[in-house]
């Protein structure tokens, strides 16, 4: 027997107690892992978002559409390599399957985003086949989509000038990314930005809902950004450009302040589990006042007592804190999975060290009070049962 | 002469002791001026009526308590002058407790409640396990090692509570009525291990009891009433 043994036989003396506080911190520290991972992610941004392009938008809501005529200004501010612009078409594959689908112009978008691979072939055929369609390696597998195959895609937008939502392309290319990052993301797919204009019933041509500017080796976004900012102020099209983190964080921040959410999220978490292992660990300690006098008696410490009692608190909040941490990790790459890349939860190191420091810190607000008492229990006292 | 030399056959001493404890706004004096000395090697049993001052008086002697006013010396050491943490150690290595309701730790088997107080000492894993056999063998409990306690017998989890309280070998035991909750026969196994302990181990015991049959295995018994001594019958 060994200090530590000692430890865990107390720890579980009451097993379906200590079970039952165990799942509780286990389910608040899985919170904690995803929530704050999602923190982490709209507030450092990942790294396949990188300062090599901006968005613009028009300034009011990015539901608004700009005319593709602002193309050559856009293009003329020193710095900007290239503009490309998407227009969302918000695809439904059957019955009810929804589809990250733009129209582009092939040439502009493949310019602006190299880091997607595909055959020349394919890119050409998706320039010259109005009717053309490129779908990312996932999303073709997903649906089992082959080269050449005829896609019939609904809008849940724009009908066509038949009236009818359903659409049907050719799925001339299928691409992939240049690295694991970007592999994770092929689940979205293009179409014609001409097919569009054409097609669509409300006669919308010549309108997209952003562009993105790819912009020189060693231009200055933030200054770029400003420029673009400036020449549309007081113009009907007033826009707002931003890198491409920061305009998905306002895109999901529409729903509300992500980052206060969390943070209420984790406080209310993080307050009940505070009541919950607090009041296991003051019953634990009521129960065994007569033990804990016996160890005084034995000839250990008040310091030691304190000790025992506190690593007990420690053991409890860091077995369930680890496995929340983990079990976190793992349902954030199945979030990644099931979400194709779109969404990435991964619990790096700050959110591992921060898991850390709130285990050791829920450990002493639980622990403290108790070995506080066990430390000044008096043994006679203790032991007559008063 | 030093005082600690001119104190080589008292194992215990109890000079003028005072002991008073305050319950709310009253001071209750338990002991009053007690005075008594207990050789190395002796049996001693304190008899007297409930609230006499026995387990007051037993408590100052193991160095649980302090005193009012007094000395206490326990082998030649002032253990009424030292402070809790020194206390602490004093007991890990000088003094076996053995209580009326044992006391055992629960989560633990027997060997574990025996090897317990070696966790304050440096012996090895190796060294603590040898003792905590020896001492279980003391008990003759040595086939009972891996039971929980309430798998044991009263008897047996007394004899396992005396086996921790031997483990560390110290030279006093005290003992708060050790056989208040056994059936006579088992009282008697109980009495007689610790005749064994003192007549073959040369350990000094000091028992609490109310049971006039057991202070018969003790080679003294002292009367107190009212905190106070009252006479000494050997």
């Amino acid at each position: 027997m060994t200090k530590t043994g000692f430890i865990v036989a107390n720890l579980f003396r009451r097993r379906t107690r200590t079970i039952l506080t165990l799942l509780s911190v286990i389910m608040a520290f899985l919170l904690f892992g995803l929530l704050q991972s999602v923190n982490t992610v709209f507030n450092s941004g990942a790294d396949f978002i990188g300062a090599t392009r901006l968005i613009v938008q028009a300034r009011v809501s990015f539901t608004t559409a700009l005319p593709v005529s602002m193309v050559p200004k856009l293009e003329a501010i020193p710095g900007v390599a290239r503009v490309a612009y998407q227009q969302w078409f918000g695809g439904v594959w059957q019955t009810n399957t929804p589809i990250f689908m733009f129209s582009v112009d092939p040439v502009r978008y493949r310019d602006a985003y190299p880091e997607w691979k595909m055959p020349d072939a394919q890119w050409q055929a998706f320039e010259r086949t109005r009717t053309g369609m490129i779908a990312g390696r996932q999303l073709a597998e997903k649906f089992g989509w082959k080269l050449g195959q005829r896609v019939p895609i609904s809008s849940q937008i724009w009908p066509q000038k038949n009236g009818s939502k359903a659409w049907e392309f050719d799925l001339v290319g299928i691409f992939d990314g240049k690295d694991e990052d970007w592999q994770k993301r092929t689940n979205l797919a293009f179409m014609q930005q001409d097919f569009y204009d054409e097609a669509n019933q409300f006669g919308i041509k010549g309108r997209t809902n952003f562009f993105i500017l790819k912009l020189a080796p060693g231009a200055d976004a933030k200054a770029i950004s400003k420029t673009v900012d400036g020449m549309f102020e007081n113009s009907p099209d007033e826009t707002k450009t931003q890198t491409e983190k920061d305009f998905n964080i306002s895109f999901v921040k529409q729903i509300g302040d992500i980052g206060l959410i969390v943070r209420w999220i984790l406080f209310a978490v993080f307050f009940t589990l505070l009541l919950v292992v607090g009041n296991t660990m003051a019953q634990s300690v009521r129960e065994r006042i007569p033990e804990l006098a016996v160890l005084k008696t034995l000839g250990f410490s008040d310091g030691s007592v304190l000790g025992f009692v506190l690593a007990e608190a420690l053991a409890l909040v860091l077995l369930g804190g680890l496995v929340g941490l983990a079990l976190a990790s793992l349902a954030g790459a199945g979030v990644e999975k099931i979400t194709g890349g779109q969404f990435l939860l991964e619990l790096d190191a700050s959110v591992w060290l921060l898991g850390v420091a709130a285990i050791v810190l829920m450990s002493l607000a639980v622990g403290l009070l108790p070995a506080l008492r066990a430390r000044r229990l008096k043994i006679v006292d203790a032991l007559a049962g008063r | 002469m030093s005082e600690r030399n001119a104190m080589t056959e008292s194992m215990v001493e109890v000079r003028n002791v005072t002991k008073v404890y305050e319950r709310g706004k009253q001071q209750i004096e338990v002991l009053h001026g007690l005075t008594l000395s207990i050789p190395r090697g002796d049996f001693v049993a304190l008899m007297g009526p409930s609230g006499s001052g026995k387990t007051t008086l037993l408590n100052l002697i193991g160095g649980l308590d302090k005193p009012t006013s007094g000395e206490v010396l326990v082998g030649g050491a002032r253990i009424d002058q030292l402070s809790s943490g020194q206390l602490a150690r004093w007991r890990a290595h000088n003094v076996g407790f053995v209580f009326q309701f044992y006391n055992l730790m629960p989560v633990l088997s027997a060997e574990g409640n025996v090897e317990l107080p070696l966790l304050l000492t440096r012996l090895t894993k190796a060294q603590r396990r040898k003792n905590v056999a020896v001492a279980l063998e003391v008990v003759g409990l040595a086939d009972r090692a891996k039971h929980k306690p309430r798998e044991l017998s009263g008897g047996q989890e007394q004899r396992v509570a005396i086996a921790r309280a031997l483990v560390s070998d110290p030279q006093l035991l005290v003992c708060d009525e050790p056989t208040g909750d056994l059936d006579r026969k088992t009282a008697d196994e109980i009495l007689g291990l610790l005749q064994v302990l003192n007549k073959e181990h040369g350990k000094t015991i000091v028992i609490v009891t109310h049971d006039p049959k057991a202070a018969e295995f003790a080679r003294r018994t002292l009367h107190l009433e009212k905190g106070q001594l009252l006479e000494q019958a050997a």
